[in-house]
C-alpha cells in the first residue's frame, strides 16, 4: 500500500493549532448535525440560519431549499410555517414528509445529489437503526461531491457514531430584550456548542439571528484548560480524572 | 322541483349528481367514435352529434340501413338516440328532435348530391343551396321549436299565434324583420329559418382526434426475465422521447401498458412534476414501479403512452459538460422523491387569504405557478413551526383575561418569563359556525428561553361554551 498519498503526522500536527475558530461567514462543512431538544423550535431554527450563512452567496443561483422531516419529527415539533420562516427562504421552500427514517435518508441523499438546490435541511428524531456510520458516511460524500450543504437536525437524540463534519448540540437561550417592548421575547437566540469538528476547535457560542446575517457571541470556558480541554472534546473532565 | 319535494312524491326515487363537464367529455369521444359514419363530426351540446354523411349512405347500403345500422350501434351501448339524415344541420335538428322516428328528408333532386346529416342534423360548412319548396313542405308543420330558438323569443312567437313553421312564411319578411333585429341566431327566428332551409351559411367547429404519442414493441419471444423488460423499456423510452421530440412535447404523465400471453394487461402510471422526455430519467422512475410485477407465463407487447404531454421546445445544452453531468435538476429530484414517497409527500407552502393561523397556508405541488396574493402583514410574528393540531395546555394565571404565570405541556412545567400579547384573532364568520370562538394568541419565551405561541380560546362568559380553554399551536423559532 503506497503511504504517499496520505497527509503525513508531521504535516496534519500544526493543523489543530492553526485551524480557525470558528465564526459566522466561515465556509463551514457540507455535512452537520445539530442537536436538540425535541420541545423547542430552537435546533430546526439555529439550522437555517447556519445553513443561510453558509449559502448566502449562492441562493440566487440556487432557486430552492429542501426540507425533509421524517413521521416522528413531525409529530413532535410540527410543519414549517411560511409565514414564520425567514424571508428569503418562503418562496423557496419545499417541504418532504417521509414516513420512516429510511425514507428520510433516500430524501436527503437525492435532495444532496441536485443541482438547483441551495441546501438540504433534514429533521430526524431519536436514533433510528438506519442511521449508522455507513449512512451518514454516504451523506457526507454526496454532499462533498456534490457541493450542497446539508444539515440534519437530531431531535432527542444520543450522541452516536457520525461522520458529520460539524456536530452542534443547541438550546434556545434568552433573547435580547427587543428595543420598544422589554417585556416581550426578542430576535431569536441560541446557545450553541460546537462539541466535534473536523477543521475548527470545540468551542461555545451564543448565536442571534442579527435581521439578516447571523451574528455570535463566544463563551469563553470559565477555567481554561488549554490544551487539555481540547484533547478531552465532549468528554467530561471528571471521567477522566477518576 | 327541489330534491326534497320531488322525495316525499316519490320515495324511491334514484339521484344521481350532475356532471356537466364529465357529459361534455362523454359526448366528445362519442363524436370520434360517431366518425364511424362521416368524415367529421360536430358536437351540439347538451346532447347532440352531427355527422357529415354526404355521399358515405351507399356505403352502408343506404340512408335507411345507415340509420339502422347507427341506431343499433348506439342501442348496444345502452344509449337511446334520434337520429334523422337532412339536407341541413339545422333542418336534421328539428327532425331529430320534433319529426317522425328515424326520419330522412330526400335530398332535392337538383343538387343530387347533398348534405345529409344523422341525430340530429348536419352539413358541410360549404353549404349549398337546395330547392326550398320540397325542405319547406316536409318542415312546414314541425312547431315553432324546432328552430333551435331561446325560450324567450318562442315565447314571443306563442303569443303571436305562430306556432308551426309554415306559419312563420304566412307573415311577410318584413313584419318578421322589424320584431326580430337580433343578430344572434338563437334570438332571430329569420336567420334560424335561412339556416333550416340553407339560404344562410351555418359553420360547424368539427371535432378533431388528438392521438397521445404512443411507442410499442412487440416481442417475438415472450419475456420473463426483468434484464430484458428493462431493456425493452429502454428502448421504448428511447422511441418515445424520439416522438414527443418530433412534436416539441414533453410528457407529464406516462402510462406503461405490458401485454401479458393469458391476455393480463398491467399498467404502470408515472407522472411527472415538470414536462420531461430524458430516457434515462424515464427508465430510472419506473424501473422502481416494475419490482413487484408478475410476468406470469411472459409479456409479449409493451405500450408506452403520453396520455398527458405540455409543450417543450428544444433547449440549448451546458457548455461545460461537468455541469450536465453533475447532479440532478429540481424537477428529477422532485420526480425521483414522490415516486418513492407518494405524491402527497413532496409539497410547497403557500399562502391563503384567511385570518386563522392553520388555515393561512395551505400545500400545493412543489413546480406548481404560486396563486396570486396579498403582500403579508409584517405586524405580527409568527412562529417557525405550527403544530398539526393544536395541544392542550394546563395554564395558572392571575386574571382570567390576561397571560398565564405559568403552564404544563406534555408532561413539563414551563414558566413563563416573556410575553407579547394578546393578538386577538377573531373567527371568520363567513366559513364557520356561530359558536366559534375568538382566539387571543401570546407569544411567550420561558425561563430557559424557549419560545411558544400560545392561544386561549373564548372569553369568560363570552356566552359560547364554558370557561376558556388554553392550546399551544406553534414553536417560534
Amino acid at each position: 500500500m503506497d503511504l504517499s498519498a496520505f497527509t503525513t503526522a508531521g504535516e496534519l500536527a500544526p493543523l489543530g493549532k492553526q485551524a480557525p475558530r470558528w465564526r459566522p461567514g466561515l465556509a463551514g462543512a457540507r455535512h452537520s448535525e445539530v442537536f436538540a431538544g425535541g420541545r423547542e423550535a430552537g435546533g430546526a431554527a439555529a439550522a437555517l440560519a447556519l445553513a443561510l450563512d453558509e449559502a448566502a452567496g449562492r441562493l440566487e443561483q440556487r432557486s430552492h431549499v429542501l426540507w425533509v422531516q421524517d413521521a416522528a419529527a413531525l409529530r413532535l415539533g410540527g410543519r414549517p410555517y411560511r409565514s414564520g420562516l425567514p424571508e428569503p427562504l418562503r418562496h423557496r421552500l419545499i417541504h418532504v414528509a417521509a414516513r420512516t427514517p429510511e425514507d428520510l435518508l433516500f430524501a436527503l441523499e437525492e435532495g444532496v445529489r441536485c443541482r438547483d438546490l441551495a441546501f438540504v435541511i433534514g429533521e430526524l428524531a431519536g436514533n433510528p437503526r438506519a442511521l449508522d456510520f455507513t449512512a451518514s458516511r454516504r451523506l457526507s460524500l454526496a454532499a462533498e461531491k456534490h457541493g450542497v450543504p446539508l444539515v440534519l437536525v437530531r431531535l432527542d437524540a444520543a450522541r452516536d457514531l457520525s461522520s458529520a463534519r460539524m456536530r452542534w448540540q443547541v438550546r434556545s437561550a434568552p433573547s435580547p430584550a427587543p428595543q420598544w417592548n422589554a417585556f416581550a421575547p426578542g430576535r431569536p437566540a441560541w446557545h450553541a456548542e460546537l462539541f466535534r469538528a473536523r477543521s475548527h476547535a470545540p468551542g461555545e457560542w451564543i448565536l442571534r439571528d442579527d435581521g439578516h446575517v447571523l451574528a455570535a457571541d463566544r463563551i469563553a470556558a470559565a477555567p481554561d484548560h488549554g490544551d487539555l480541554a481540547f484533547a478531552v472534546g465532549d468528554r467530561s473532565l471528571a471521567a477522566i480524572a477518576g | 322541483m327541489r330534491l326534497a319535494d320531488a322525495r316525499a312524491l316519490c320515495p324511491a326515487l334514484k339521484t344521481a349528481p350532475s356532471d356537466p363537464a364529465g357529459d361534455r367529455a362523454f359526448l366528445e369521444t362519442l363524436a370520434l367514435w360517431a366518425q364511424r359514419w362521416g368524415p367529421w363530426s360536430a358536437l351540439d351540446p347538451p346532447d347532440g352529434l352531427l355527422v357529415d354523411v354526404s355521399a358515405v349512405a351507399h356505403l352502408f347500403g343506404g340512408e335507411e340501413r345507415l340509420l339502422a345500422d347507427a341506431q343499433a350501434a348506439f342501442a348496444r351501448r345502452g344509449l337511446t338516440a334520434r337520429l334523422a339524415i337532412a339536407p341541413t344541420a339545422g333542418a336534421a335538428w328539428a327532425l331529430a328532435h320534433f319529426g317522425p322516428e328515424r326520419a330522412i328528408l330526400e335530398n332535392p333532386p337538383r343538387d343530387g348530391e347533398g348534405d345529409r346529416a344523422q341525430h340530429g342534423g348536419g352539413g358541410s360548412p360549404h353549404a349549398r343551396r337546395p330547392t326550398e319548396g320540397p325542405l319547406m313542405e316536409a318542415l312546414a308543420n314541425l312547431p315553432v321549436a324546432a328552430l333551435r330558438l331561446d325560450d324567450d323569443v318562442l315565447t314571443v312567437l306563442r303569443r303571436l299565434g305562430l306556432k308551426r313553421i309554415g306559419q312563420l312564411t304566412t307573415i311577410g319578411r318584413d313584419a318578421l324583420h322589424r320584431r326580430f333585429r337580433s343578430r344572434s341566431p338563437e334570438a332571430n327566428p329569420l336567420v334560424r329559418l335561412d339556416q333550416l332551409l340553407g339560404r344562410l351559411a351555418e359553420p360547424l367547429l368539427p371535432v378533431v382526434a388528438a392521438p397521445d404519442p404512443l411507442v410499442q414493441r412487440r416481442l417475438m419471444e415472450p419475456i420473463r426475465h426483468r434484464e430484458l423488460l428493462d431493456r425493452v423499456l429502454a428502448d421504448l423510452a428511447a422511441d418515445m422521447a424520439r416522438e414527443l421530440e418530433n412534436k416539441a412535447l414533453g410528457a407529464r404523465r406516462l402510462e406503461l401498458g405490458l401485454w401479458r400471453v393469458d391476455g393480463e394487461v398491467i399498467v404502470r402510471r408515472l407522472e411527472f412534476a415538470a414536462a420531461t422526455r430524458a430516457p434515462a430519467h424515464i427508465c430510472r422512475l419506473f424501473a422502481d414501479k416494475l419490482d413487484a410485477i408478475d410476468a406470469g407465463f411472459g409479456i409479449e407487447l409493451l405500450r408506452l403512452r403520453a396520455s398527458w404531454a405540455e409543450p417543450l421546445a428544444l433547449a440549448q445544452g451546458d457548455i461545460e459538460a461537468g455541469v450536465e453531468t453533475q447532479g440532478t435538476t429540481l424537477a428529477e429530484c422532485i420526480d425521483r422523491l414522490s415516486v418513492r414517497l407518494g405524491e402527497k409527500a413532496v409539497r410547497r407552502p403557500v399562502a391563503y387569504a384567511s385570518h386563522i393561523p392553520e388555515r393561512a397556508q395551505r400545500w400545493q405541488a412543489p413546480l406548481a405557478p404560486e396563486p396570486a396574493s396579498q403582500g403579508e402583514l409584517a405586524f405580527h410574528q409568527r412562529p417557525l413551526k405550527l403544530l398539526d393540531r393544536p395541544e392542550t395546555i394546563a395554564v395558572l394565571y392571575a386574571t382570567p383575561d390576561g397571560f398565564p404565570q405559568r403552564f404544563r405541556w406534555r408532561g413539563q412545567v414551563h414558566e413563563v418569563a416573556r410575553v407579547e400579547g394578546p393578538e386577538r384573532i377573531a373567527p371568520e364568520w363567513w366559513r364557520e359556525k356561530s359558536t366559534a370562538r375568538l382566539r387571543d394568541y401570546y407569544r411567550i419565551e420561558d425561563g430557559e428561553g424557549r419560545r411558544y405561541w400560545i392561544y386561549r380560546q373564548g372569553l369568560d362568559g363570552d356566552g359560547r361554551g364554558g370557561p376558556p380553554e388554553w392550546f399551544l399551536q406553534g414553536l417560534c423559532a
